[in-house]
């Protein structure tokens, strides 16, 4: 099985893309699944199920997402396993900065959206600058002049990754999409696999339940905004 | 003269860019990446999430782009070898492009002209749907120039399309430039605006900001911009509104600078105008046509209209009453 990890800002089009690439490898033949991590809800279950697309979701509420999906990616590829699938995705809300899934030896995927503007690629962390494949959407309703910033931008911060344009709602570009993820590495081993950026170690006391405001309530690793006197 | 292998000399300017991209603390002392990270104190380290050969790593990745500013393509000639349609009947016509040629496709919407268009841009070696082969320059491209960097070959125009930074049109093109790596960009930002305002009908300049344009100002900005400032051989066109831009001077433009256009147009002025009209339908070329003398002579009087119809526009905007058609 592949095994291949998308991220992407909220909205950026991760699950339009993942829908038209997913199908365009049904249409090949591959047998295809996804995991969804989100934070809170999602509503993205609906929509793979409406393309018959299986799906597991998991919701990390309080936990951070990326850090949930580290500690349930082995679970995740057994069920894939299980269901016999020739590719996997994993798509995650890319809510934390810090934090990225991608894995080292798996293909890693990161989502931006054209329309976010051509700064957004200056703004995002490790989700975009350890990506392999960096799939822009919304293409289609920005000027082919920002859609070259864009690319450019990306390519500064990430100068390995392939960037390819793919619009969610037609599917133009997704046959590229399905032709490099058809190509991902195979069969790579999670157990005991690596990171490709380590996350943070920090913990505050509020990380373990404070929540009283105060100098006197805080221990562990506490940082302090700079503010000029 | 230095040969490629000798490493480039520390470049602190570029090192500082490097650091300021990738949301890492400045740090003006150092003169080599370990260094730098031997300055760095434990918690600033861990903020990273690096480690000392990837960040190594990463600049001298980073680096590298200063070697590949978005070259323009050498693009003499761009064939696309018959496939089939819908049905898997073999299309007919084999189609060879050259800088310069003016194409128009037309039929209806679903026909197949964003397959044809996907075909170009993916570089097709009779592995996707439509079982096309796109040659460059005569020869098939190789899959480093398929798969990797940003290799599409096609700038696209359509009507949906809007600017959505708030920039002034100078600033906006200089950033454009910028990611050119243009040494000089300047004469060129000057040309663009120039060739904008020219073919708008309505003036504007290097401080109006992009947002504030209205539709034939940014159609035009657009089109001047992919002439003169994308690297891309190809353009494609999804329609020019018949209101607030010449057409004409827009076609003429991207001739010029020797770019290939794909038109998909169904307006008889600019249909007509082509070198060549694709009709598409079922998924395939179905007819190839080359405008006749017929055709020919119609262009001079669907000129004449239009220049009536802007006249009248003009009149309009104006404030003028109208009564008859202008002489
Ligand atoms: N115009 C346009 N809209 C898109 C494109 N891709 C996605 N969208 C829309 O953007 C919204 C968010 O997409 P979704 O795939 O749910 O994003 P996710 O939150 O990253 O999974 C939806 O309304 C999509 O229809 C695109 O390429 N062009
Ligand atoms: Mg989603
Ligand atoms: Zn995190
Ligand atoms: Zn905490």
């Amino acid at each position: 099985m592949r095994l291949v990890t998308v991220a992407g800002p909220p909205s950026s089009g991760k699950t339009s893309l993942i829908v038209r690439t997913l199908l365009a490898l049904r249409d090949d033949g591959l047998r295809v699944g996804v995991v969804k991590f989100d934070c809170l809800s999602t509503q993205d279950a609906a929509v793979f199920d409406r393309h018959d697309i299986p799906a597991l979701v998991g919701i990390s509420s309080g936990f951070c997402p990326d850090h949930y999906f580290i500690s349930n990616i082995e679970d995740c590829a057994a069920w894939g396993e299980r269901l016999g699938l020739d590719l996997l995705v994993t798509e995650s809300a890319g809510l934390c900065n810090r934090c990225a899934p991608h894995i080292r030896g798996f293909l890693a995927v990161c989502v931006l959206d054209a329309l976010s503007g051509v700064n957004t690629p200056r703004k995002v962390g490790p989700m975009l600058k350890t990506a392999d494949l960096v799939v822009i959407t919304k293409g289609d309703i920005v000027s082919q002049a920002e859609r070259e910033v864009f690319a450019f931008r990306v390519r500064q911060v990430n100068p390995r990754a392939r960037i390819l344009f793919v619009n969610g709602i037609t599917g133009q570009g997704a046959w590229e999409a399905a032709r490099i993820w058809r190509s991902a590495p195979e069969d790579g081993v999670l157990q005991g696999g690596r990171l490709r950026f380590s996350v943070p170690t920090a913990v505050c006391s509020y990380c373990l339940g404070e929540t009283r405001i105060g100098s006197d309530h805080q221990h562990g690793t506490v940082r302090k905004i700079p503010i000029p006197s | 003269m230095s040969t490629a292998l000798s490493p480039a000399p520390f470049d602190a300017a570029r090192f500082a860019d490097f650091l300021r991209l990738h949301h890492l603390p400045a740090c003006m002392e150092a003169n080599s990446p370990d260094a730098y990270w031997a300055a760095l104190t434990w918690e600033q380290r861990e903020d990273t999430g690096l480690d000392p050969e990837t960040l190594a790593a990463r600049y001298a990745e980073f680096l590298t782009l200063d070697r590949q500013p978005g070259a323009e393509m050498a693009l003499h000639s761009l064939d696309v070898l018959r496939g089939r349609d819908k049905s898997g009947n073999p299309e007919r016509y084999d189609l060879r492009f050259a800088p310069g040629d003016v194409v128009c496709l037309v039929g209806p919407t679903g026909a197949g002209k964003s397959r044809l268009l996907a075909d170009i841009e993916c570089l097709a070696q009779r592995d996707t749907p439509t079982g096309r082969q796109v040659l460059i320059n005569g020869e098939p491209p190789g899959d480093s120039e398929r798969f990797s960097g940003e290799s599409g070959l096609v700038a696209q125009i359509s009507q949906n399309m809007n600017f959505v930074i708030d920039l002034p049109v100078g600033e906006f093109l200089h950033m454009h430039a910028e990611s050119r790596a243009l040494t000089d960009p300047a004469p060129v930002v000057d040309q663009v605006l120039h060739a904008a305002v020219a073919m708008a009908g309505e003036p504007f300049d290097a401080d109006t900001q992009v947002t504030q344009l209205s539709g034939g100002q940014s159609r035009a900005l657009m089109i001047a911009d992919a002439a003169f400032l994308s690297p891309k051989p190809v353009v494609l066109i999804d329609e020019i509104e018949n209101a607030g831009v010449d057409r004409r001077a827009a076609l003429d433009l991207f001739v010029r600078k020797g770019k290939i256009v794909l038109l998909s147009t169904h307006d008889p002025l600019l249909a007509l105008s082509g070198s060549r009209r694709l009709v598409i339908r079922h998924g395939a070329v179905q007819d190839v046509i080359t405008p006749g003398p017929d055709e020919q002579a119609m262009i001079a009087r669907l000129v004449e209209i239009d220049a009536r119809l802007a006249d009248l526009r003009a009149r309009l905007r104006n404030g003028e009453r109208i009564s008859g058609f202008p002489a």
